[in-house]
């Protein structure tokens, strides 16, 4: 069970290059979503939320049916679908089909998924290069870090932090341009494309009904990842499927909008299967990965089944006013912000973080931009219950409990209520102007974690209750 | 004629330490000529239990609620975030008790946050309030979030004599309360409810406003530990300025 990292948190809270490098990227992302969500430009925006939310709840709901139908499809393309139920798996496939085919060199187009599975770490282990092709993602790569963010992994990188990386990594030059920066990623990815054996993407998409992986970027990098190298593997979570390409439309309308602020990425790739006659580019072979990976756990609980609904779009990220504060990094797993902290207890267990679901304020601006309208505070508040539930089947939690089931006890109870609170105020150490600056101890850890932060004002020397009684005798006595 | 009675719901924030915003939200609906009912069975909606993961314990204290509040005809919360702990959380307490559920529902159209009563119950936008004051409006979240309260307020706020509103760029972020939030992340709470500061600071403004005093708690006290001179007043108590 791990425990809030404090220390963590208070490093990235002291840290003002890297508070300013959040607060404004996300301040920009937050600025240029709202925008092209507005009215004047997308009237039915609501509209393209409920959509999209029916579309998802319709095909989880009945995924076994798409899932199928996918692999049919596909495969009658000419593609091949290989189902894993871990990470492992999917290293093991492509491992095996590396060897198999004596391929040395994988390029990598930004995917979540592998990130999720570590699939680099796992491929490295066995000697074969994985390099990320999308420039942030190189970043990260460069860095050993994971993504600071679902979109944006590079987020907290200053051009001055890039500098200095690539100075330190590829022997260049120091550069703080970002143009010119870029251009230094792309002659290095360049030669990675050309030399590569196996392109691997993720996917955004899976279209049932006509059997393709869509794959929506900005920089190029997965359209030449997916047709460059001889063999393409694409590996995505059971739960992008849905069933028709008509639903795309949908949920393009709203993913680039919701992710940059873009009405549409620049490139959207359709793939569906490899290279066929008398086509002259493409891949030889193509394959489509899915995998589960605690999927179907979360599918299998119908009340927080909606978690699954998520594209990936990291607004929820950017308008998270609790990751505005503690980044990416405090998160425990890759998916940060508000989406990570429901989906991250629901794959690793309850009680590994225990903290996580408590990490808002429940403030909602999550729910509010989500494009699929996932109610991710009122998942937050199911995630709790079932925090506090497991915690108390296993004997824990004690002081916290005993203090809620007092509340309530008194709660219940008014007479013992007013007089609770009545001594309360007698003994509260009143302070300048009816403030409470320090308290004498013992201060309980929930006092003295207030007054860290702020000033808290003393219980009133007559409560509403008190006011109103006494109003109340001297209107009868007149 | 016989005046229409409200019944009010005084939140145990505003009951125990900020009575006066709920003796102002009295003096407002008495000036409008309704007769308040303060139930002295009534003590708090659960909220920060619920919130905080303890549904049997939540459960409980709804439960009494709706036993105080049974045959109120029309309940008024000067709390955004109290009312959407009625109107929509109790709900969620009760799926498995029909009788209980039965009567949150028969609830939620009866409850009011104080200023969505004000407009659209007593359709009253000018209460003839009288406040000097530059003042910057706080959207608190749930108020915002869960009914849309967003230009209400200001409506209200700008029919008040002798103030000046001045909007701040981050109305809508949050204070950084949360309830237990705000001492189980005690630094990331503190952090939040600067940069809102921040924000209220660059308006120039000498007053907050808001519908939620837990809020104005939150930002009271951290404005004061900033040693800053800008006073936080909930809504109720401009109002019934005079």
């Amino acid at each position: 069970m791990s425990l809030i990292p404090v220390e963590d948190i208070r490093r990235t809270l002291s840290d003002q290059k890297l508070q300013t490098a959040i607060y404004a990227s996300t301040g920009r992302l937050i600025d240029k979503r709202r925008s092209t969500v507005a009215a004047d430009g997308l009237p039915d925006y609501q509209e393209l939320r409920a959509q999209a939310n029916r579309i998802k709840r319709h095909t989880l709901d009945n995924l076994d049916f798409y899932l199928e139908q996918l692999e049919r499809s596909l495969e009658a393309h000419g593609g091949k679908v290989i189902w894993c139920d871990t990470g492992e798996d999917v290293a093991d496939f492509i491992l095996g089909l590396a060897k198999d085919r004596g391929a040395r060199l994988i390029v990598k187009s930004k995917s979540m998924t592998t990130e999720e599975i570590h699939l680099n770490q796992r491929l490295e282990h066995h000697r074969l290069e994985a390099v990320e092709t999308d420039l942030g993602e190189y970043i990260v790569q460069l860095a050993d870090e994971r993504p600071y963010h679902i979109v944006a992994p590079a987020l907290h990188k200053t051009r001055f932090d890039v500098a200095r990386l690539f100075t330190e990594k590829l022997g260049v030059p120091r550069e703080e341009v970002i143009e010119k920066q870029t251009m230094i990623a792309r002659s290095v990815l360049r030669e990675k494309f050309l030399a590569a054996d196996i392109g691997v993407t993720g996917a955004n998409f899976l279209i049932a009904d006509s059997g393709a992986v869509v794959v929506v970027e900005n920089e190029g990098n997965a359209r030449l990842t997916s047709s460059a190298p001889k063999i393409h593997i694409a590996v995505a979570g059971i739960e992008k499927v849905i069933p028709r390409a008509q639903d795309l439309g949908v949920f393009l309308k709203l993913l680039g909008r919701s992710a940059t602020g873009q009405p549409l990425t620049v490139y959207t790739s359709f793939l569906s299967g490899p290279r066929r006659s008398p086509e002259s580019d493409g891949p030889g072979e193509f394959y489509l990965v899915l995998l589960d990976n605690g999927r179907t756990k979360l599918l299998a609980d119908a009340a927080k089944r909606e978690s699954l609904f998520c594209i990936r779009c990291g607004a929820c990220l950017n308008s998270c006013p609790v990751y505005r504060k503690i980044g990416g990094h405090n998160y425990p797993w890759v998916y940060s912000g508000p989406i990570g902290a429901v989906i991250t207890p629901q794959y690793h267990g309850i009680l590994h973080d225990p903290w996580l679901p408590y990490a808002s304020s429940l403030c909602g601006a999550c729910g509010e931009v989500c494009p699929v309208k996932i109610d991710i505070p009122r998942l937050l508040l199911e995630l709790r219950s079932e925090v506090v539930a497991e915690k108390t089947a296993q004997g824990g939690n004690g002081a916290e409990r005993t203090a809620f089931r007092m509340f309530a006890w008194v709660a219940r109870h008014p007479g013992l209520y007013a007089r609770f609170a009545a001594l309360a105020a007698i003994l509260a150490p009143h302070g300048h102007d009816g403030w409470l600056r320090s308290i004498p101890p013992p201060r309980p850890r929930a006092l003295r974690n207030w007054l860290s932060q702020r000033d808290l004002p003393a219980p009133a020397k007559q409560s509403f209750r008190q006011w109103w009684r006494a109003r109340s005798r001297i209107r009868q006595s007149s | 004629m016989t005046r229409r009675r409200v019944s009010i719901f005084v939140t145990c924030i505003i009951d125990q330490i900020f009575p006066a915003v709920g003796i102002a939200m009295t003096e407002v609906l008495e000036r409008l000529g309704y007769a308040v009912d303060f139930r002295e069975g009534q003590t708090c909606c659960g909220q920060p239990a619920f919130n905080t993961g303890y549904r049997d314990e939540a459960r409980a204290v709804a439960r009494h609620f709706l036993d105080v509040f049974r045959d109120a005809e029309c309940i008024v919360v000067p709390s955004g975030s109290c009312t959407s702990m009625i109107a929509h959380h109790f709900a969620d307490l009760f799926h498995d008790d029909p009788a209980a559920l039965s009567e949150a529902h028969n609830l939620q159209s009866r409850v009011f946050e104080f200023s969505q009563f004000l407009l659209n119950e007593a359709r009253v936008d000018d209460i003839a309030a009288r406040f000097d004051g530059v003042v910057t409006y706080h959207d608190s979240c749930h108020a915002l979030r869960e009914f849309g309260i967003k230009d209400g307020p200001r409506r209200l706020l700008a029919r008040v004599q002798g103030l000046t509103l001045r909007e701040m760029d981050a109305a809508e972020e949050c204070c950084g309360f949360g309830g237990t939030f705000s001492v189980k992340f005690p630094e990331v709470s503190g952090a939040m409810a600067r940069t809102k500061i921040e924000s209220i600071r660059r308006t120039g403004a000498n007053t907050v406003v808001s519908a939620d005093s837990s809020c104005l708690m939150q930002l009271q006290g951290a404005i004061r530990r900033a040693g800053l001179n800008i006073r936080t007043l909930h809504l109720a108590e401009v109002l019934a300025a005079t």
